[in-house]
């Protein structure tokens, strides 16, 4: 059991394809890691695994998080609002997983709508750090950072809108990769904000990701007006080393407001970095500092807006016993959402109000559009940027659930490459202690890289890794 | 007796686009199917749905802008309309904003605002015996009408009376189904006019305060309702009060007009760019496809038709503005119709008053079968009357114009002694109206006609027989 539990993805993978792992096995040995989660990683568990599919991703079972509509099977987004919601169609990025040979294992715990960077928005329960259970496993795809780094789940899928699967994967000691925007469908997706939200892996190293991302991306989706053809296909990475590679790093997003222990691991990757050749330098993003506040009008804009059909008339939750229809929708979205999602739904429409457009979400849009010139500037002379993911370690359980914008800093560091729509990975780089003491946990390292040039930020993370050694198991999971 | 006022009348007008499919995802058009069978994840609102939009719908929107003169963006885009209500499964509708498909133009003097693309929403049923929301027992949603593709087009304020008003919209309803774009029937909703309305004192340029009169869904109601609209301002107005800015109901029936909101109760949209949906670029091929699709437009046709078809100016806009009837003249003039004049008013007169509002073309009648009647009448091989009658049976039950002569005996009377037999014995039976018409009262020479009418079965020529009795009574030919 534990032999097949210690495979990466694409071991079991190859071991399925040689004839010497049954992909039944495999799928039943995670399948009753999941079943007994004790992190509150699983929403949902499938109770058998589907008929067998052939393909590239060999029957390696994949936890999908909850805001990815699966049909006959739980798509909550991690909202009361939701419970029990069964989609009657599956999302795009989904399917094209499973036609590739990877089955749905089980659905996993979110922040609810994915707004959040703890993963305690859940309206089912905060998912625990499996480094320190009293901790939390960042968000909002903690769930499937949590099932990955535990060893629940093999591969997982994840969504990012402003770091949701960047900043996890760092506080979980895993690998995870927020695409281009536009290369994967976001048909199925339950939207947070759509012109942010991208599916992306999460997955135990870079070699994984590349080949979960390799079966995400093709052509384009025809259900999904913004998705994109990927040019050419996602290779597995090779590279061992760095040699003329140019790294800028963002003197914006590696000084102030970052934990000491994290960028000391920060630091000792670059130092790393040169060793394999590469250049690193100090690189300049203006308009970096002001991506949170302009996040924080354009995605609750957008969600104000993405959230409106949850009205109690269709589906889902609808309050009982309303004497009149607003009192129905009253009473349904107030029963329904938590208070991270009210508190978003009200900034974005106080932001999009007649009156108000042009001074919040105007001009958020013209701020989005500088940070995008300062890296299409950063990548004329760099070819990726190299910043902490997160700005600290994973923090104690409600340490941060009273102060919102203490927990929005989260996002410091993921925020302006979103904005952008540029890829991004994350990649374990070392241990760290909390601020207060204590176990020492996983430090994440941020490379960002021009649209569509996965191909190469995978191959430099992949270097990045060999020669950083990350020993990804987290204590007391194994 | 205060100063002078006069009405200052805008439309806007949505029209349902007669595409395969929906604005936005592959549902086809729904035409009375049962409640919620045309509906998929998209039209539904469900979760992680996305919208894709119809192509055809843009084409049918720069053939709209190009009929109406307009100047089509290069690039427009989709935004949000967010409000809250059960037949918007969304919670927001998507439509155009800022940067609509088409901008500027006119139709018949009548400035066009702007011409934009958007979804309609579901239909709500509401049980009880209000048939309103407010008192009902429950509401229920079919949501197949939802997401059928709209055009909206809007006017400037250039209408100066209800009957204006009306006959402009008639005009863009023949210009609309000329495209081949709208079935544009407005009692089945696929052609809806709100009106802007406001008054100003005869000679003002500044435009007074305008209240908006919803959803009239026939032509008649526009007009009865624009007019009862005008006569309350101008009431308010004279009594000296403000009329105040506010959306309307006009119900027809009763003739009463109530206001659904005011200004102040008027939503905030939220409008935003739709983040789901690339910008529309209007490419070369694009513009070149509208271009050639484009048929021959109503004005454009009832212009040749007097110009080169000598019909009279009435007769010709008939044909034009219903673009059915045009077109079964024309099929039937190509079919080798004697005189286009007579044929005009066979097909404006007589054979719409046995098709109605309906298509001939869906009647039995064939063109050909009309084209041939009319030239036997020309040539007076039957008598109008005779003609009548094969024409009842034509669009009853199709056939042709000759046989149906022959089998049931309607030739006309070309035996001219025969007929003067007839006509002598006419006027010994009625010495009076003989005398009548000897002395000098030409009115009386009908009942002598009617009777040999009557006698011949209406087989005989009308003028042929007013020319026999005359020369009986031993009067010119030529005179009345």
């Amino acid at each position: 059991m534990s032999e097949i539990l210690a495979l990466s993805a694409t071991a079991a993978a190859a071991a399925v394809a040689a004839g010497e792992l049954d992909a039944g096995e495999l799928f039943e040995a995670y399948r009753a890691r999941a079943a007994a989660d004790q992190l509150n990683a699983f929403v949902w568990v499938a109770e058998r695994a589907p008929a067998a599919v052939a393909g590239p991703l060999g029957g390696v079972p994949l936890a999908v998080k909850d805001l990815f509509c699966t049909a006959g099977v739980p798509s909550q987004s991690g909202s009361r609002i939701l419970e029990g919601y069964c989609p009657p169609y599956t999302a795009t990025v989904v399917e094209r997983l499973a036609a590739a040979g990877a089955p749905l294992l089980g659905k996993t715990n979110q922040d609810e709508f994915a707004m959040g960077s703890s993963t305690e928005n859940s309206g089912f329960g905060p998912v625990r750090n499996p480094w320190d259970r009293g901790r939390v496993p960042g968000g909002s795809s903690g769930g499937s950072a949590a099932a990955v780094a535990a060893r629940l789940a093999p591969w997982a899928l994840g969504t990012d809108t402003g770091g949701s699967i960047r900043q996890p994967a760092a506080l979980c000691g895993i690998v995870g990769l927020k695409p281009t925007y536009g290369a994967v469908s976001r048909y199925g997706m339950i939207a947070f904000a759509s012109s942010l939200d991208q599916a992306g892996p999460l997955t135990r190293d870079v070699t994984d990701a590349a080949l979960l991302y390799g079966s995400m991306v093709g052509a384009r989706d025809p259900r999904d007006s913004t998705s994109l053809e990927f040019p050419g296909t996602i290779e597995l990475p090779q590279r061992t080393d760095l040699a003329g590679v140019r790294i800028g790093v963002p003197v914006e997003l590696s000084g102030e407001g970052i934990e000491p222990g994290v960028l000391r691991a920060f630091e000792a990757a670059l130092e790393l970095m040169r060793g394999l050749g590469a250049s690193v330098e100090e690189c300049a993003l203006p308009h970096a500092p002001h991506a949170l506040a302009a996040y924080y009008v354009l995605a609750p804009a957008e969600a104000s807006s993405n959230l409106a059909r949850f009205d109690g008339v269709r589906y889902g939750y609808r309050a009982a016993g309303a004497a009149d229809l607003m009192e129905m929708y009253t009473r349904t979205r107030h029963d329904g959402f938590g208070p991270e999602v009210k508190r978003r739904i009200m900034l974005g429409t106080y932001a999009l109000s007649s009156g108000y457009y042009d001074a919040y979400y105007g001009r958020a849009q013209r701020v989005r559009t500088k940070i995008a010139q300062d890296f299409a500037a950063a990548f004329g002379r760099f070819d990726f940027i190299a910043t902490p993911t997160a700005p600290g370690v994973a923090f104690e359980l409600g340490a941060k659930t009273a102060d919102p914008l203490a927990m929005y800093l989260n996002d410091f560091c993921t925020v302006p490459m979103s904005l952008a729509g540029i890829p991004a990975i994350s990649i374990p780089c070392g241990l760290a202690p909390p601020p207060g003491g204590g176990l020492e946990l996983p430090v994440g390292l941020q490379l960002a890289g021009p649209a569509f040039s996965e191909n190469a930020l995978l191959e430099a993370a992949y270097a990045l890794e060999q020669a950083i050694e990350f020993d990804g198991s987290a204590p007391n999971e194994a | 007796m205060g100063i002078d006022l006069e009405p200052v009348i805008g439309l806007e007008i949505h029209v349902q686009l007669a595409t395969a499919t929906k604005m936005f995802c592959g549902c086809a058009l729904s035409f009375g199917e049962p409640p919620n069978t045309r509906t998929c994840p998209v039209c539904l609102g469900l979760p992680g749905a996305l919208p894709v939009v119809n192509a055809r719908a843009i084409h049918f929107g720069l053939m709209i802008g190009l009929a109406l003169g307009c100047e089509l963006a290069p690039r427009s885009i989709f935004h949000r309309k967010n409000y809250f209500y059960p037949d918007l499964p969304k919670g927001y509708q998507i439509s155009q904003y800022d940067e609509p498909l088409c901008r500027g133009g006119s139709l018949a003097g009548v400035r066009i605002h702007r011409v934009h693309l958007e979804e309609d929403a579901a239909k709500l049923i509401h049980v009880g015996t209000s048939g309103r929301i407010h008192g009902s027992e429950l509401s229920v949603v079919d949501f197949n009408r939802g997401g059928t593709p709209l055009v909206e087009i809007v006017t400037e304020p250039d209408l100066g009376s209800p009957g204006a008003a009306r006959e402009w919209l008639e005009l863009l309803r023949a210009t609309l189904r000329a495209l081949g774009v709208s079935d544009v029937n407005m009692e089945e909703g696929s052609l809806r006019a709100d009106a802007n309305v406001s008054l100003r004192p005869v000679g003002s340029t500044t435009l007074g305060t305008k209240t908006e009169l919803k959803n009239m869904n026939s032509f008649r109601y526009l007009e009865r309702g624009v007019a009862a609209e005008i006569e309350r301002q101008r009431s308010i107005i004279e009594a000296g009060d403000e009329v105040v800015q506010e959306t309307l109901h006009f119900d027809p029936s009763s003739g009463a007009i109530t206001s659904l909101r005011s200004k102040e109760e008027a939503q905030d949209y939220r409008y935003f760019p739709e983040p789901d949906l690339v910008p529309i670029a209007t490419t070369e091929a694009m513009l070149e496809a509208a271009r050639a699709a484009m048929p021959e437009l109503p004005a454009a046709r009832a212009k040749r038709f007097e110009a080169d078809l000598r019909l009279s100016a009435e007769r010709a806009h008939q044909l034009a503005f219903r673009s059915e009837l045009g077109d079964f003249f024309e099929r039937a003039l190509a079919a080798g119709a004697a005189d286009p004049v007579t044929l005009a008013n066979w097909v404006g007169v007589e054979l719409v008053a046995r098709t109605g509002e309906g298509d001939p073309a869906e009647s039995a009648i064939e063109p050909s079968a009309l084209a041939a009647l009319v030239t036997m009448l020309a040539a007076q091989r039957v008598s109008v009357n005779a003609a009548r009658e094969v024409l009842d049976v034509l669009v009853a039950q199709g056939g042709d114009p000759a046989a149906i002569v022959a089998e049931r005996g309607l030739g006309a009377i070309e035996d001219t002694a025969g007929l003067e037999a007839t006509v002598a014995k006419a006027i010994e039976s009625d010495p009076a109206a003989a005398e009548q018409v000897r002395s000098g009262n030409p009115k009386a020479i009908g009942a002598l006609v009617g009777a040999v009418m009557r006698e011949t079965r209406g087989r005989a020529d009308g003028a042929e027989v007013t020319r026999l009795i005359r020369e009986a009574l031993g009067l010119e030919a030529g005179e009345d």
